[in-house]
């Protein structure tokens, strides 16, 4: 077992955490007080090539292993969450699946202008009656002639209002159950389109949630990704990956709150001596710091497994729901070590304890997480 | 055996560095019992080593050439090797100047001698040099020996103090065969005015991301006024566009060690004390109680610098009359 | 054009010194390549990126020194020399000057660069000592780089001002801060440096002895500067506060 960085795995790293303290985190803070998505810091991404980390560079992009994936989501949500989700949500959830169920046509077009970051996607799965429960789906594709038309509505999209494409997943025979669910490229360049209401939200605020709203939205009839009523399958299969993803945005977080926190107790004095020296204190970082490692090495395990070509489902869902729950804890605890200059907007802390939150909801709940592990273990 | 030392001059006026250097010279030749020569070079500078004897060197070397008018590193370092090939010293001291940093390694090089750089002191002890020198930015003092025959050190400016001494010998002319330089200078801009250069002056007062805006260190430059003193800035203030570069103060600006530096709305990051230190009286203005200024500061002022600087140039007034 | 770019691995700026047994101790220490020498890196490839040809990074160290050097590749770089040789190992300037001054004259190239300084030793002597070496001319801290035909012209921070030089090829030039906005390495960048040649040389290798690069200046031992003591805080009125300092700094510290 080599727990080492390869060559690469370290660049990437070293590259990824220099970029993200000079160019990412001077504006994390505006980016979550003013709701700003950060446009130019993704134009600079893109030319790194972080849009595309794993697509193969026939298509544009970087073709690195998905252990560098991780590190560079990591880093970029040490300083700021939001730039950190919308990097993972085009390499998980737009080109990821162009890349693993999309035809050669696709490919070429769709998934380098996303790998390239030349355009931006997002993932249109979540509907009002249709969350964790996402089978339910009420939006419709119907083909005539040579187009799909598509009519219904998505919320919560990530990237929603910027995105250029959207992996669409929508019902084309209600009878077939989830066997009649089926997945598209959609070109959001399209009369048949609108974003809808923008949600205000109470952490990751530098990204857009958005609904989408197709009315009559008429697209090719070769946009279908993958075969037909194998839609829901991918959804599922995107998440997998996804998850890899989010667990790397909650370790970025988790250790944004331990760093702080850590730094702090060693200048903050009280009854004349640094609040470090402080048995109370040092447990909190001790066991935040152990909980974190073990979140890292699960996730690093999961996207290990999935460079390697095994199955990962559970190992990417158990890094997600531990890295999830550490940010969540070490957040909060976070605060708690910081005292009230911790609640104050002084500090990033109070931003990092809003943005972690969200690593326990989408992608999958926490709830959720736990059935897809038990299902795995118990089958 | 003799000690030499270089003569910095730029324009025909001699440094204060050069000051400092032949100072330090002469302390060490009396504590090694050797002779302390200085070689002055330039064009139109013979009228330098008058101002140069009142520091007792035993002999004041001139080179006196036309084409040592510009500083090029060719002409100058074929003239110093000469001399030290001449006199065959035991040590070598430039000050580490803009001039000394370019001159002093590639003479050193020549003759294959060690060379300390950017030395904070140098003992004499047992027949021998010990060079003391600020490693990883301060954070470190190693010392070091050299163990050629020539020994060559560079020693920092505004730490060495300078002193005058009786009983300067002969001014003796030194010619040697000067190159055809293969670098000529096109263009030399002097900056900042009649304020000392940052890294000669006895006072600093230095600016942060505290001004808030560039217009900010139009006070910082009134209290550098009435002080006479140099103005530098974090990099912070650099990054923002507000200062040239070549003000800031720190691990990647410069290294200063004035007798007062004043940091205004400066938090006191390592990078930037790493440039200032070695100050010997630092003053922080900041309106955070937390600022590790504070931690480094001999005397803090907490409040907010667009209050008290005001306040201190009005009172700075009432004193100096 | 072919450019030869020397480079260091130091300590991160950030870097906590510790001591041991007098020297400074490396252990868990995050290393980098010299800042300076990323603007050296970074000319060099604009350089190249504009007029075709080759840039070769060098540099004498150790094992790791290997990850600095394929930094540079990501960055862009051709390819790496590393000397490596245990004589090496507590060299000064002068040895490391003399390693790569031999490396160099077996090598073509029309321009050298150099950081203008490293940030561990903060010495500055290389460049000019590697300069001297190879017979070239030298240009030292520039902040800015044109090339011309057969010389380049460049700005140079003197002290209080700046200067500007014209410099005959081939020579030796020391980056500083200012000269460019370095750039990250790419992706793709990293992913390409995997496959390029890095080579390892010894000082046999180079015809050199142990003896050829013995340091002339030894560290006898290094030690951590004494702690600066936190003075005091004024509080109070504005006024009264002021006219303490300037009474203590009359008074007390006697700086003005
Ligand atoms: C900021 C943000 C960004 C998002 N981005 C996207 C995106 O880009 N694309 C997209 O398609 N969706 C996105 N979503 C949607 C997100 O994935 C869903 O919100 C999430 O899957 C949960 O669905 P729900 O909100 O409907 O909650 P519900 O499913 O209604 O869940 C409510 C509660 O019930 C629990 N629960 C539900 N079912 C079970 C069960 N079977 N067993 C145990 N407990 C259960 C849940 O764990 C939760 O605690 C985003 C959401 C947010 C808030
Ligand atoms: C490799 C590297 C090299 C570096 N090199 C250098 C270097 O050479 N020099 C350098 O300076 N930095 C350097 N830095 C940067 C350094 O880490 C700090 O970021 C920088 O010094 C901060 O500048 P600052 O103190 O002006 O700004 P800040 O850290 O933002 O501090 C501003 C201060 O102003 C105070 N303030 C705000 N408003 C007021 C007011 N109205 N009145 C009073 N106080 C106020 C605040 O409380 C705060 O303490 C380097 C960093 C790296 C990584």
């Amino acid at each position: 077992m080599d727990f080492s960085y390869t060559d690469e795995e370290r660049m990437m790293l070293q590259m990824t955490r220099d970029f993200a303290e000079k160019t990412v985190k001077p504006l994390a803070a505006e980016v979550d007080k003013n709701h700003m998505y950060p446009r130019q810091t993704v134009a600079k991404m893109a030319e790194l090539g972080l849009m595309g980390v794993t697509v193969p560079p026939e298509y544009e992009g970087a073709g690195m292993s998905n252990v560098c994936y991780s590190i560079a989501i990591e880093e970029l949500s040490r300083h700021c969450a939001a730039t950190g989700v919308i990097v993972s949500v085009n390499n998980s959830l737009a080109c990821e699946p162009v890349k693993l169920f999309g035809n050669e046509e696709q490919k070429k077009k769709y998934l380098a202008d996303m790998a390239s970051g030349r355009k931006l996607g997002c993932l249109g799965l979540t509907e009002p009656n249709a969350g964790s429960d996402a089978a339910n789906l009420a939006t419709t594709a119907v083909l005539d002639g040579n187009e799909w038309v598509i009519n219904g509505r998505k919320i919560f999209i990530t990237n929603g209002n910027e995105a250029d494409y959207c992996i669409l997943i929508a019902q084309t025979d209600k009878s077939k159950g989830h066997r009649g669910i089926c997945a598209f490229i959609v070109d959001l360049d399209n009369p048949g389109f609108q974003v809808g209401t923008l949600e205000d939200k109470l952490g990751i605020r530098g990204t857009s949630t958005a609904e989408l709203v197709f009315e009559d939205c008429r697209i090719p009839r070769e946009n279908l990704l993958g075969e037909l009523g194998k839609g829901f399958r991918i959804a599922l299969t995107t998440l997998d990956g996804g998850r890899i993803g989010i667990a790397s945005q909650a370790l970025g977080i988790a250790r944004a709150a331990i760093e702080d926190a850590t730094a702090y107790a060693k200048e903050r004095v009280q009854f004349g001596k640094p609040i470090a020296n402080l048995q109370a204190i040092q447990w909190m970082l001790a066991d935040l710091t152990t909980e974190y490692e073990a979140a890292r090495l699960l996730t690093h395990r999961a996207a290990y497994l999935k460079d390697q070509g095994q199955p990962y489902a559970k190992e990417a869902a158990m890094a997600k729901l531990m890295a999830s729950e550490v940010a969540m804890k070490a957040t909060t605890k976070g605060i708690q070590i910081l005292g009230g200059y911790g609640y104050t907007t002084d500090y990033p802390m109070e931003r990092y304890f809003r943005d972690a939150k969200i690593t326990e909801i989408y992608e999958g709940t926490s709830e959720i997480m736990r059935l897809v592990i038990a299902s795995n273990i118990l089958k | 055996m003799s000690i030499v030392v270089f003569a910095e001059q730029r324009g025909g006026t001699l440094r204060k560095i050069t000051y400092e250097v032949v100072s330090e010279g002469k302390r060490l030749a009396a504590a090694a019992g050797d002779s302390l020569k200085v070689l002055l070079a330039g064009s139109d500078v013979a009228g330098l080593a008058e101002e140069l004897k009142k520091f007792g060197a035993d002999e004041i070397a001139v080179a006196n050439d036309a084409a040592l008018a510009d500083y090029t590193t060719d002409a100058y370092a074929a003239v110093l090797a000469a001399y030290i090939q001449q006199e065959n010293p035991g040590l070598v001291l430039l000050g580490h100047s803009a001039i000394g940093k370019d001159l002093a390694p590639r003479v050193a090089a020549r003759l294959d001698a060690g060379l300390v750089s950017d030395c904070i002191d140098v003992k004499f002890a047992d027949g021998d040099y010990a060079f003391v020198h600020p490693i990883y930015a301060g954070k470190a003092i190693a010392t070091y020996k050299v163990n050629s025959a020539v020994k060559m050190a560079t020693l920092r400016p505004n730490v060495f103090p300078v002193e005058e001494n009786a009983g300067a010998g002969s001014v003796v002319d030194f010619s040697t065969e000067i190159p055809a330089p293969r670098t000529k200078v096109l263009e030399v801009k002097q900056q900042g005015g009649d304020r000392p250069e940052l890294t000669e002056a006895d006072i600093i007062c230095s600016g942060g991301r505290g001004l808030g805006n560039p217009d900010g260190f139009q006070l910082i430059e009134q209290l550098a006024d009435i002080l006479g003193a140099a103005v530098g800035s974090s990099r912070a203030a650099v990054d923002a566009g507000w200062r040239d570069h070549q003000f800031q103060v720190g691990q990647t600006g410069k290294v200063v060690s004035p007798n007062l530096y004043i940091a205004c709305g400066i938090s006191g990051a390592i990078q930037h004390l790493a440039g200032m230190g070695s100050s010997k009286c630092i003053i922080g203005i900041n309106k955070d109680p937390e600022a590790n200024i504070f931690n480094v500061a001999d005397y803090g002022i907490e409040g907010d610098l667009y209050k008290v600087v005001p306040a201190l140039i009005e009172k700075l007034k009432e004193v100096k009359g | 054009m072919k450019i030869v770019t020397c480079i260091k691995q130091t300590f991160d700026t950030e870097a906590k010194i510790t001591i041991e047994n007098g020297k400074v101790s490396d252990q868990g220490v995050n290393l980098i390549v010299n800042p300076y020498d990323e603007f050296a890196v970074e000319e060099s490839i604009r350089l190249k990126e504009k007029n075709g040809g080759e840039v070769v990074v060098v540099s004498v160290g150790n094992d790791k020194t290997q990850e600095a050097l394929r930094y540079c590749l990501a960055m862009g770089a051709d390819r790496a020399v590393l000397i490596q040789d245990p004589a090496l190992e507590n060299g000064d300037n002068h040895s490391a000057a003399v390693a790569l001054a031999k490396l160099l004259a077996d090598m073509e190239y029309d321009l050298i660069f150099c950081g203008k300084e490293a940030v561990d030793d903060g010495a500055a002597q290389v460049p000019s000592r590697l300069a001297e070496k190879l017979d070239l001319p030298q240009a030292n801290v520039i902040t800015s780089f044109e090339l011309g035909d057969g010389q380049a012209t460049v700005t140079r921070e003197i002290d209080g001002g700046t200067e500007t030089l014209e410099v005959q090829l081939p020579a030796v030039f020391s980056a500083q801060k200012g000269l460019n906005e370095v750039r990250y390495p790419s992706l793709p960048g990293i992913m390409k440096a995997k496959r390029k040649e890095l080579k390892v040389v010894s000082l046999a290798d180079l015809g050199l002895s142990a003896e050829d690069v013995a340091p002339k200046a030894e560290l006898v031992q290094a030690e951590l500067p004494p702690p600066r003591k936190a003075g005091r805080v004024l509080k109070g009125e504005v006024e009264e506060v002021v006219a303490e300092l300037v009474k203590l700094l009359q008074e007390e510290a006697k700086v003005i």
